[in-house]
């Protein structure tokens, strides 16, 4: 009968799905290996090997177009790798379902978009949509009221998303991530539009939910932040990792310097001993009233290869 | 701060061990109550539902042979056997024979348009979309005025509709690979896109008017200005099935149009398989317009309408919207039909000209806003 065939390609349909089970401290929940990703015609990525533990906070930082996205969208099996391969909870990541993969990675992208108007509420739920029908479904409501008091967006609820400013519209964003309650958090600068406050509330969570047992990785811009609360740093810089490991290792004035074209000078904080990284800055002269100019950021050597 | 602990759904009993059964304890209970929007939904799918009822009935009785709302309902009542009484020949025959299948027409005409526009407008993700608009009905009617101008029987009654369906297919696909790119849409390449699509479509109709004799280029040029004056129950039948099929499935997907507002790349981080929905969708969407333009010719801006009224009511969640264009969508439809048939009676205004006419002013405020919260077009 063809209409019954035409019925069932146009019906939803749900394939019978694995609930993920939890993973224990420090097992690997997804790696890299040998993974190489053109766009383009252009190598994003070249032979960049990571792997992504349970209950860690990994950063990855680098210098604009170093590959930092594109390896988080590979991680979040967005990208098909010309080479190399990616795994998710032991398997290749191209063997999941969508749905079976909507279970075990969250991922929170650069910019929130929204093409209708949602209340704020309904945003954050949807992230609670991969487990309908499960049995897991009966938290939906707890994780949704976790996940927006962790964010602090319970206030403006009920407001439509279109309404709200870019910092807040990127903690309902986040919101909406923390309620898939997945075992693997992929963030993608979270804390771009945030002021200080708001960063640190979002790298807190993370640590909560590294704490929790979670993979977390986080892609920044800001090291001092990457050093304070992740526990291993990856360095990316031409498509390569250049440096992996804790903060305290792998941030080095030369390595730093090198890889941001920019001088930097690296020192521990007085109190916490947290490595501190700051471009290296002319002390204040000619008008010692106003603030001291930073290094000029946006200089043309920026858009060489 | 919270914990946000991870549930645990191990298979062993959990509730031996206090330490996992406190945490889950410890959340906060839900703040929102969603009970409102629920409460909301339900009372507009009532008077919805309710003046839908109304005006058919309405439909049914008024007109140039007037028969009283007791005897419709007596009528339809005998019908069915429930009771009532049969109406002396001439009202029955007016009644079952042309006014009835009118009235049931208008609302899978006027179902179908409501629901293919709030389906494509998420697809699209481009509150703009609509049927009419970007030439999906003109692609259709290509189809339709083909099978009218070249004599084509090969599948009897159907044969109409399903030109209409294959014509309006390959223009949504067409329409859908020409207006996006980077995984999103335009307003500007969707509309001018339209544009294009539509000055194709009707120089294609002009073509086949061109080749036609004159009896079939009546028959088009009345069918084109959209109207349900034709109505028969033959006709009802022929578009039955691919509005019941369109409609019957498209609220299934409702979640995923909602999820599918995040962007297409977020929609499949919660396990949309987007691709997939997209295809579907786009075939139901060209499901519902050549149903509705096989019979009615273009009728324009309901699916743009409605869709949009519903959502400033209700808010822009699926699960209503779906449903609800498709019943709002026979309501103006409905209303719309009565108001053509009696407005200038004994004469009748085309429906397709009456919709454009309320419609368009729409349309044009739509654009404004629109324009004026991007703040501009680039």
């Amino acid at each position: 009968m063809t209409s019954a065939v035409l019925l069932r390609r146009l019906l939803p349909h749900r394939r019978a799905r694995t609930l993920p089970s939890p993973a224990a401290p420090g097992e690997l929940v997804a790696k890299a290996v040998g993974l190489r990703v053109a766009l383009g015609g252009r190598a994003v990525l070249d032979g960049v090997g990571i792997g992504v533990r349970a209950g860690e906070v990994l950063a990855l930082v680098g210098p604009n177009g170093a590959g930092k996205s594109t390896l988080l969208a590979a991680l979040a099996a967005d990208l098909a790798p010309s080479a190399g391969e990616v795994r998710i909870g032991g398997r290749p990541a191209g063997d999941w379902s969508a749905g079976e993969l909507a279970l075990r990675r969250a991922v929170l992208p650069q910019a929130a978009a929204l093409t209708f108007p949602f209340p704020v509420a309904e945003v954050v739920r949807m992230g609670r949509a991969p487990w309908a029908g499960t049995e897991r479904e009966d938290e939906d409501e707890a994780a949704v009221a976790a996940a927006m008091a962790a964010t602090e967006v319970e206030a403006f609820a009920g407001r439509p998303f279109s309404a709200l400013s870019g910092g807040e519209r990127a903690r309902v964003a986040l919101a909406r991530v923390l309620a898939q309650r997945t075992g693997l958090l992929l963030l993608d600068e979270p804390t771009a539009a945030l002021d200080l406050r708001h960063q640190e509330l979002v790298l807190r969570v993370c640590r909560e939910r590294a704490a929790a047992g979670d993979a977390v990785v986080v892609v920044l811009h800001d090291l001092g932040l990457a050093a304070a609360h992740a526990d291993r740093v990856a360095v990316l810089h031409g498509g390569r990792i250049e440096a992996a490991g804790p903060p305290s290792e792998v941030f080095d004035a030369h390595v730093l310097s090198r890889v941001y074209r920019q001088p930097v000078e690296v020192f521990p904080h007085p109190r916490t001993g947290v490595p501190l990284v700051v471009p290296v800055r002319p002390g204040p002269h000619r008008r010692p009233a106003s603030p001291p100019l930073p290094e000029r950021d946006n200089s043309p050597s920026l858009t060489g290869p | 701060m919270t914990a946000l602990p991870e549930a645990p759904t191990t298979p062993e009993p959990p509730a031996t061990d206090p330490s996992t059964t406190k945490a889950p304890a410890a959340e906060p209970p839900a703040t929102e109550p969603p009970a409102p929007r629920r409460g909301r939904s339900a009372v507009l799918t009532l008077s919805l539902l309710a003046a839908l009822l109304l005006l058919s009935l309405l439909s049914a009785g008024i007109g140039a042979y007037e028969i009283p709302l007791g005897d419709v309902l007596a009528s339809v009542q005998h019908r069915i056997g429930l009771g009532g009484h049969a109406l002396d020949r001439t009202a029955e025959s007016v009644l079952w024979n042309i006014r009835l299948p009118r009235v049931v027409l208008a609302v899978l005409v006027g179902a179908s348009l409501g629901c293919a526009g709030a389906l494509m407008q998420g697809v699209f993700g481009n509150p703009l979309a609509e049927p009419g608009v970007i030439g999906i009905s003109a692609g259709a009617a290509v189809g339709a005025v083909g099978a009218i101008a070249l004599g084509l029987t090969f599948l009897g009654n159907w044969t109409v509709t399903v030109c209409a369906f294959v014509a309006g297919l390959a223009t949504v696909l067409l329409v859908y690979a020409m207006s996006r790119s980077g995984g999103r849409t335009e307003v500007v390449t969707l509309i001018l896109t339209g544009i294009a699509v539509n000055a194709f479509a009707g120089a294609l109709i002009g073509l086949f008017l061109f080749f036609a004799d004159n009896a079939q280029i009546t028959q088009i040029t009345f069918w084109q200005l959209g109207s349900l004056a034709q109505a028969t129950w033959p006709k009802v039948l022929a578009v039955l099935p691919c509005a019941l099929l369109g409609l019957a499935v498209a609220p299934f997907h409702s979640r995923r149009l909602d999820l599918l507002a995040l962007g297409e790349r977020p929609a499949r981080h919660l396990g949309v398989d987007v691709e997939r929905l997209r295809v579907a969708l786009i075939l139901v969407v060209a499901l519902l317009t050549a149903a509705a333009v096989a019979v009615a010719g273009i009728i324009t801006f309901v699916g743009l309408l409605v869709p949009h009224l519903l959502r400033m009511a209700n808010g822009p969640g699926h699960r209503f919207l779906v449903p609800g264009s498709a019943l709002g969508g026979a309501v103006v439809l409905a209303a719309g039909d009565l108001a053509a048939r009696t407005v200038a009676a004994p004469a009748e205004l085309p429906l397709g000209v009456l919709t454009a006419l309320l419609g368009s002013p729409f349309f044009f405020w739509l654009l404004r806003r629109t324009r004026r919260r991007q703040g501009g077009w680039a």
